[in-house]
């Protein structure tokens, strides 16, 4: 290919037709309780590792959702549990998290 | 001859607006009402969206329409016992009548604010809820709301879609409320701040949407796409508040001199106790059971026993007049057999 001068960068948009849902569908069987997230971000909020890691539940949840990768977040919990107490729809989140640790563990 | 009364349980709009519309019908409608006045929650209330109609004068209006009917006010439903053709009751005050059929307009309960501690009603200088504002903006003096107010924080969903406090559903009148409220805040102080933090934004019914507009255009009130997380007190007594801002992605602060809560429309707790007298049954959200929630809302399972109002699940002004004029008309028909 010849050097125009500039790259292109590779496209940010999510194709909704050929999501990989592997990973989360294996956190549904294990946590039946994220398919009711509204993505309220009670958890983002709350979260004592949020604002100097970025952690936020939320984000993980949709992430997986929308077929991506994130294992590197998952390692700024500190499982201290707070978004389990403040989630509106009963989610135990921090034993999802714990359910996402193992199956990245399996992989 | 057939019993010409018919029981309503209720003096709020519901059970008011279907009394006048069976003293039309030629009936003798029986109010019971536990409080010392007519008028229900609507009593309480400052303006009404979507019109900003004085909520006083619709309770005037209604009361205009039932100077026929009897009324008992601090009064219960003490016992009920079903006869071939209606029911004999016997109140509180020890009256006791006959009626052919009975109309619940039993209402709501507001959700108790002080349940989510995390809020802290009740506990800190400034924590009010919707209800205390609509006192406020009628008039009654609250100490809790600042003279000159630089900020002010809308938390939506109080107790409601919420199953840690035990109510899954959405109040839905609570956005409306809010934004009303928000509008009405921004008019007597026009230098505040205002800030709505919300789930999902519910605003489904006429003219709601230009409310929200409205409240974006003309009043620069802001929205923040989060659900309060958590809330404490600074030193100088004002309110520190956690979200997310969900569609930043990031985590936010503010500090308020004001914090309104939007308490949700819970079912009033007289339900178990009303539904077990007239043997009828509660739905699962709490809520008085219709016969269905699609074609016979305001009929019970139970013969002769009809519902109008708040009490089969939350509503509006309109909905709920309109239901009880549809309740009168049912038990007309019932009682002249069309039914
Ligand atoms: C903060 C707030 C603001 C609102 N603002 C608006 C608005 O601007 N516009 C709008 O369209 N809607 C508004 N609503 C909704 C409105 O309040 C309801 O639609 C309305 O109150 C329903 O009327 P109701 O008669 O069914 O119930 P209620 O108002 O609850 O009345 C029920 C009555 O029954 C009585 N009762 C209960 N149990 C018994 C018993 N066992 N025996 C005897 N009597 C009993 C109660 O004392 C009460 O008087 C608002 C709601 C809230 C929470
Ligand atoms: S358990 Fe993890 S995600 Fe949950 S609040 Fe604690 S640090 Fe944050
Ligand atoms: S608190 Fe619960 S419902 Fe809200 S975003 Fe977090 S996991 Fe989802
Ligand atoms: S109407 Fe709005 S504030 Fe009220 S419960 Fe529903 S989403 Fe929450």
């Amino acid at each position: 290919m010849p050097d125009f001068g500039f790259s292109l960068s590779k496209s940010s948009s999510v194709s909704l037709d050929s999501l990989d849902l592997g990973l989360y569908g294996e956190l549904e069987r294990l946590e039946p309780g994220v398919k009711t997230c509204m993505a309220c971000g009670s958890c983002s909020a709350a979260c004592t590792a949020s604002v100097w890691s970025g952690m936020s539940v939320r984000k993980l949840i949709l992430n997986l959702q929308r077929g991506k990768d994130v294992e590197k977040m998952l390692g700024s919990c500190m499982l201290c549990g707070k978004c389990s107490m403040v989630c509106p729809r009963g989610i135990n989140t921090r034993h999802l998290i714990l359910s996402l640790c193992r199956i990245y563990k399996k992989q | 001859m057939q019993n010409r009364n018919i029981l309503i349980i209720g003096g709020g709009i519901a059970g008011m607006e279907a009394a006048g519309q069976l003293l039309r019908l030629g009936w003798e409608p029986v109010i019971v009402e536990k409080n010392e006045r007519l008028g229900g929650h609507v009593a309480k209330w400052y303006k009404l969206f979507p019109d900003m109609m004085s909520a006083a004068d619709l309770v005037q209006t209604l009361t205009d329409g039932i100077k026929e009917a009897t009324v008992y006010l601090k009064t219960r439903v003490a016992s009920m016992n079903r006869l071939k053709d209606g029911y004999s009751v016997v109140l509180s005050n020890g009256v006791s009548l006959q009626c052919s059929a009975v109309l619940i307009a039993s209402g709501f309960h507001l959700f108790d604010a002080a349940k989510k501690e995390e809020y802290g009603y009740g506990v800190y200088d400034h924590v009010i809820t919707n209800a205390d504002l609509e006192a406020w903006f009628g008039g009654a003096p609250d100490n809790r709301v600042p003279a000159n107010p630089g900020q002010v924080a809308f938390v939506h969903c109080v107790g409601s879609r919420d199953l840690k406090a035990g109510n899954a559903q959405c109040s839905k009148v609570c956005c409306m409320t809010a934004i009303k409220q928000a509008i009405e805040f921004k008019e007597r102080f026009p230098g505040a701040q205002v800030w709505c933090f919300y789930m999902d934004l519910r605003l489904f019914g006429k003219k709601y949407e230009d409310f929200y507009i409205n409240a974006q255009k003309d009043f620069g009130v802001h929205f923040v796409r989060g659900r309060v997380s958590e809330v404490s007190e600074d030193i100088d007594g004002r309110v520190v508040l956690k979200a997310e801002d969900t569609l930043a992605g990031l985590p936010v602060k503010l500090r308020a001199d004001l914090l309104v809560l939007m308490s949700g429309m819970l079912c009033n707790s007289d339900t178990a106790a009303l539904a077990s007298m007239v043997r009828t049954e509660v739905d699962s959200d709490g809520f008085l059971r219709s016969r269905d929630n699609i074609y016979r809302i305001n009929e019970s399972r139970r013969e002769g026993v009809f519902f109008a109002g708040a009490c089969t699940g939350s509503k509006t002004v309109p909905e709920t007049v309109a239901e009880a004029r549809a309740a009168a008309l049912d038990i007309h028909n019932y009682l002249n057999g069309n039914a």
